[in-house]
């Protein structure tokens, strides 16, 4: 069995930015594997420990800089990962179909019997790459998996999708499938000295446009970013200043006021 | 004619919010368009669904009967029928968890540009989306170059449309073949039961991200113990395993409106605020002063909690 898992590598904005024409300033942004995708790793890794000839591929759409992150997912247990990029792949604005096209290409590579994607990115939260992909391939798939079981044939996922108001939706899925992964599905593990070192020497294929019988057309996207800005703050806060003790103090006086705290 | 359909959400018999905010959304758009409004209902008791959405604004509701409740199965290829049918230049689903579960298969089956959780919409020759990115930092604005487009709608960012209005129900006729669908759903779980019901606090003392450490907690549950708050928590912490998920405030957890809610160390992300917004005070302590949770904060403390919350502790003994 294989299982493919999507790894981005998101950018997250310092506490204090400025922006610079349509995005954050490059200084301002750092970048780390994103959050949801960690626990769709875990998920992959889990299961291949849990079954005998399982193999692990993770597959990501990013610059030479994401190895970085590509290591981590590695060091965690992935076998070997995929990279996904070119000139013309770092020149277009990837919308949901060129994301989907350019991981369905992937997918015809690779012949994977299960996807595992984060349900969403941290940094541009569209949430819809994993069933645009599900839907593209035939596989069949479930959004918001934060409990996942499989038969011990692997035919079918047993999951619960969290949905809103503390209620989980029970669902069985038959595989092959994509699964889009919600935080707290697992607990992802940190990488080991051991796994990292181990990571240095596992594969990074780097496949291009080209190498996926694909050309440019596959990426172009009629969406655009035109602005960026930041939100007006709403807020009419009073705040309290002074030492953390005044602040404290003030703090105190607003919850007997309210009578929430009794002496 | 440049309509726009719509695809309403509903669970167990009931017409989510999101779906009378998007009635909004949707004839806004539908005006900017110079179009009809449809909105699509699909599954469940579609008669007294389609009586609750009778709403002013909707020009159309096409119902379609099959199954008692959500299959992305039959959402996807219902809506893509409908919108075959139609041919409206918009369709609008809602980003909810269900609308996460069909929207984009259905814009892959149409080949439309997806916009995903738009908080806003504005159309004058051509769609121009607001969006969010990098956890709310930053509002986007994207254009579309083309038509038609597939748009998820973010809840509680539109007002939802109360007036009644006399509204042509019409049955759409779809072959839905459940027994075929690769996912079936088993039924619903309710989770987060157990001794505290914080959807019942006056007084709730709310941990984030900001605690870093399981073990620092305890500086909390000293807090909560000093001002007989009960304690609540967002979304990490639940997911770290450190509070058990009947804790969780938030889209996906408990909505709750205490009198109080101190929120220590929470960012305030979107799907938190969802779940605390309605609480009478709400108070935030975190170092970031760009924090969104300082944006329906009545009282705000830009410090360090390590610093912060001792010395209340200290105020109260």
């Amino acid at each position: 069995m294989k299982i493919l898992v999507t790894v981005k590598e998101v950018a997250e904005a310092a506490d204090d930015f400025e922006i610079d024409g349509t995005d954050i300033g490059e200084q301002y942004l750092e970048y780390d594997l994103n959050e949801w995708d960690d626990y769709a790793v875990e998920a992959a890794v889990q299961l291949s420990e849990a079954y005998d000839d399982v193999e692990t591929v993770s597959v990501t759409i990013g610059p030479e800089r994401s190895e970085e992150t590509i290591r981590m997912a590695l060091a965690k247990g992935v076998d070997r990962a995929v990279r996904v990029w070119d000139d013309d792949v770092a020149a277009a604005e990837l919308d949901v179909a060129a994301k989907t096209r350019l991981l369905s290409a992937v997918i015809a590579e690779e012949e994977p019997d299960l996807v595992l994607t984060g349900v969403q990115a941290a940094d541009d939260g569209f949430g819809a790459t994993g069933v645009s992909l599900a839907d593209d391939i035939g596989f069949d798939w479930a959004a918001v998996v934060n409990h996942l079981e499989t038969e011990d044939d692997l035919s079918t996922a047993h999951v619960h999708r969290e949905l809103e108001g503390g209620i989980e939706e029970l669902t069985d899925v038959d595989l092959p499938a994509v699964l889009t992964i919600q935080t707290g599905l697992n607990e992802p593990r940190y990488a080991s000295l051991r796994g990292i070192r181990a990571a240095q020497s596992k594969e990074i294929a780097e496949y291009g446009l080209d190498d996926l019988g694909l050309d440019a057309d596959a990426v172009a996207s009629p969406i655009s970013r035109t602005a960026m800005y930041e939100p007006e703050t709403e807020s009419d806060a009073t705040y309290f200043d002074g030492s953390a003790e005044e602040q404290a103090a003030q703090l105190a006086d607003v919850l007997r006021n309210k009578g929430v705290v009794s002496e | 004619m440049s309509d726009v359909l719509a695809v309403a959400d509903h669970r167990r018999g009931a017409v989510r919010d999101v779906s009378v905010e998007m009635v909004r959304a949707g004839r806004e758009l539908a005006a900017d368009l110079g179009g009809d409004l449809h909105l699509a209902v699909i599954a469940g008791d579609t008669d007294a669904l389609a009586e609750t959405l009778s709403l002013d604004g909707v020009d159309a509701i096409h119902t379609v009967e099959a199954g008692a409740e959500f299959n992305h199965d039959l959402y996807a290829g219902a809506t893509a029928a409908l919108f075959e049918e139609l041919s409206p230049t918009a369709l609008l689903m809602p980003n909810s968890v269900n609308g996460l579960d069909y929207a984009p298969a259905v814009a892959n089956r149409l080949d439309l540009p997806l916009v995903a959780d738009a908080v806003g919409l504005a159309y004058d020759g051509g769609l121009e989306a607001t969006r969010e990115m990098y956890a709310s930092k930053v509002a986007t604005t994207v254009e579309l170059s083309e038509e038609p487009f597939a748009v998820t709608v973010r809840g509680g960012e539109w007002a939802a449309v109360e007036e009644r209005a006399d509204v042509p129900v019409e049955a759409f006729d779809y072959e839905f073949d459940e027994s075929a669908s690769g996912a079936r759903v088993q039924g619903f779980e309710e989770v987060g039961a157990g001794d505290v019901d914080i959807a019942d606090a006056d007084f709730l003392v709310s941990v984030g991200r900001g605690i870093e450490e399981e073990e620092n907690l305890e500086l909390i549950e000293e807090l909560v113990e000093a001002t007989g708050a009960t304690m609540s928590s967002s979304r990490p912490i639940v997911d770290n395993g450190w509070l058990p998920k009947n804790r969780q405030v938030g889209q996906s957890g408990k909505q709750v409106t205490p009198d109080v809610y101190l929120a220590i160390g929470i960012s305030g992300a979107v799907q938190h605020v969802a779940g605390m917004k309605g609480a009478e005070t709400i108070i935030a302590i975190n170092t970031d002063p760009n924090a969104p949770i300082f944006d329906i904060a009545d009282y705000g403390i830009v410090g360090d909690l390590f610093d912060v919350v001792p010395a209340l502790i200290e105020q109260f003994e």
